[in-house]
């Protein structure tokens, strides 16, 4: 066995083939960003009034050029609806990814773990029973009431799987339970409420980007931007402690610390866009799979991978709702859970797997 | 160059002091130390912390270190699921607390000590598809990329074939030789501690029963009270010292 001797030698070949990987990354990325551009404007084309790209991208970028129609078409009713679409989807998708990596599990999610059952309830509670958690203005009732529930899910989470003995498994056995609890506590307030309050309640819960606001765009994007640059500096710990506590902790990670930090971010990320469209489910689970299958877990391509995938899934996922009956824009929660339930269940069956 | 020393160092798991008044000679750079002691003796403990990961009694004394992060711990083997190369995780472990942009001087180091260790042709596998005596060499590699002046390894050898045992200890001798390091080995194969160690740290139930001279501390006696067998000591046909156990005792 040779020394490690003063640099520097040959040994050309792992450097250049790691360079050669890291390209090849940087140009999935840029080919993800890519597809997602496309995908948004396809987002805004598409509709009852369809419109070319051409003049979608006119309407983009020189406003005045096209029609007064168009233009209000465009910016004022679809506009809001596609951007909601990849601001929530990159929030979900990275808020799964950072459960995945801080739980050990690739089952958890804000949907499979019941952050958003919580979130459901909150909401269900403020309108059916116009009962708020914290005291809001009349209009937040709704969205207040939903984040402060699925932060307090959030939070148990995090405090019970740092209870010693604690495995994956009771993890997302907890996450069953705290669904099915919510679920039940949300049928009784469905059974008590009035018919008006019940299919509020109903369409709430379906998750749907129609009721995206620029408001609620600006606070999910703060999120998110609050969010991204705090993972970033920690990516090398993030991606640290995959490789489990104690590796991470003799590498001088701070393995508590990012923890706690990592999850409470992460409440925000997953409560904040589900208390302002409700119910979303899987794009948590399925953005980050994609993200690690094509990327792996170096969070410095992982977490962009992550956000893209997320974005790009709910963006073409708003697409397809559109089109499934012409005039009709299905709950966008309705076709994730669809196209999300078989994927949990290849990631149940493959058990360990090249995607974890 | 580093020099280390433990005065009446002690560890708490949990609530319970687990590790108690272990002190040492001064350990200098370019020694190689052997920690033994039968299961659940308090090595890992001990080692953690050395490194400060655990908290407790006395005083760990680190004179002429040229960093802030001298010490490096390796872990005993665990595997890990995640989806990296065996590259990415050795250059993760270097660049634990740095910037997200990779020199070529950090790719350079890497390629080295993986041709040190030989295991350049498992560069680009998945750290899920590694074998046990694999993974192990890995870990060693990570916990090198770090370059430190003391570091402690957990069992480093235990997945390992006989070969490999000899060429990692080997390696590690005189890494610890050439750079100056303070290399700290648990290790349960007492010969090899004989072969390799410049001293040995005998701890049993949390408590250091010796420390010093392999020769002096390795004897019948030690390993009657300690591992409670009956052993000899006799020297082999290169001059080295063997233990040879003949029996349990009870």
């Amino acid at each position: 066995m040779a020394e490690i001797a003063a640099l520097p030698i040959e040994a050309e070949a792992g450097r250049e083939r790691y360079r050669a990987l890291a390209r090849r990354k940087l140009l999935i990325l840029a080919a993800m960003t890519a597809a997602l551009c496309l995908s948004f404007a396809v987002d805004l084309a598409w509709g009852p009034a369809r419109y070319s790209l051409g003049e979608v991208i006119a309407a983009l970028v020189n406003p005045s050029s096209v029609s007064a129609q168009v233009r209000a078409v465009v910016w004022d009713i679809r506009m809001p609806v596609a951007v909601m679409a990849i601001v929530v989807g990159a929030a979900l998708s990275v808020a799964g990814a950072q459960m995945q990596t801080i739980l050990a599990n690739p089952l958890a999610s804000p949907f499979t773990l019941g952050i958003s059952a919580a979130a459901s309830f909150g909401a269900a509670l403020a309108i059916v029973t116009s009962v708020s958690i914290i005291p809001v203005a009349a209009s937040l009732l709704v969205p207040v009431n939903a984040f402060i529930m699925a932060l307090i899910a959030t939070l148990f989470i995090h405090f019970v799987s740092q209870m010693r003995g604690v495995t994956v498994q009771t993890v997302v056995l907890l996450g069953i339970a705290l669904v099915f609890t919510f679920n039940a506590l949300l049928a009784f307030l469905q059974y008590l409420a009035t018919e008006q309050a019940l299919s509020a309640v109903v369409f709430w819960t379906m998750g749907s980007l129609t009721k995206a606001t620029w408001p609620k765009i600006g606070m999910t994007l703060a999120v998110l931007l609050i969010a991204l640059p705090l993972f970033a500096r920690n990516a090398w710990a993030l991606t640290a402690i995959r490789l489990g506590e104690d590796k991470a902790a003799s590498f001088g990670v701070n393995v508590r610390r990012i923890r706690l930090e990592t999850m409470l971010i992460v409440s925000l990320l997953a409560a904040v866009p589900v208390s302002f469209v409700g119910t979303i489910g899987f794009v948590g689970l399925v953005g980050p799979h994609i993200a690690r299958m094509i990327l792996g877990e170096d969070q410095r391509f992982f977490l962009p991978g992550s956000v893209l995938s997320g974005a790009l899934l709910l963006s073409l996922t708003s697409i397809v709702s559109k089109s499934i009956i012409p005039g009709v824009v299905f709950p966008i929660g309705i076709i994730t859970a669809l196209v999300g339930v078989p994927f949990f269940f290849s990631l149940i069956l493959s058990n360990r797997s090249r995607s974890w | 160059m580093v020099a280390l020393q433990l005065q009446s160092v002690g560890a708490y798991h949990g609530r319970r002091l687990f590790v108690e008044d272990v002190t040492t000679p001064v350990m200098k750079a370019g020694e190689v130390v052997a920690v033994i002691g039968p299961n659940a003796a308090g090595k890992s403990t001990l080692f953690k912390r050395i490194t400060g990961l655990l908290k407790g009694p006395g005083n760990i004394v680190i004179d002429g270190a040229k960093t802030k992060n001298a010490i490096t711990y390796m872990p005993q083997d665990t595997s890990a699921n995640a989806v990296l190369t065996v590259y990415e995780s050795i250059l993760l472990a270097r660049k634990q607390g740095q910037s997200w942009a990779v020199g070529d001087r950090d790719l350079i180091f890497i390629d080295e000590i993986m041709k040190a260790l030989n295991i350049s042709s498992i560069a680009f596998r998945d750290l899920g598809a590694l074998s046990g005596g694999q993974r192990q060499l890995v870990s060693i590699a990570q916990a090198l990329s770090r370059e430190p002046e003391i570091i402690l390894m957990d069992e480093p050898t235990s997945a390992l074939d006989l070969h490999r045992q000899v060429e990692v200890l080997d390696f590690m001798q005189r890494q610890a030789r050439s750079k100056g390091m303070i290399v700290m080995i648990a290790i349960h194969d007492i010969n090899q501690a004989l072969r390799f160690a410049d001293k040995v740290l005998v701890i049993a139930n949390g408590r250091m029963r010796a420390c010093g001279n392999p020769r002096d501390v390795v004897t019948v006696d030690m390993l009657r009270d300690v591992y409670k067998v009956h052993a000899r000591i006799e020297k082999c046909s290169m001059d080295h010292d063997h233990v040879i156990v003949d029996g349990t005792a009870h």
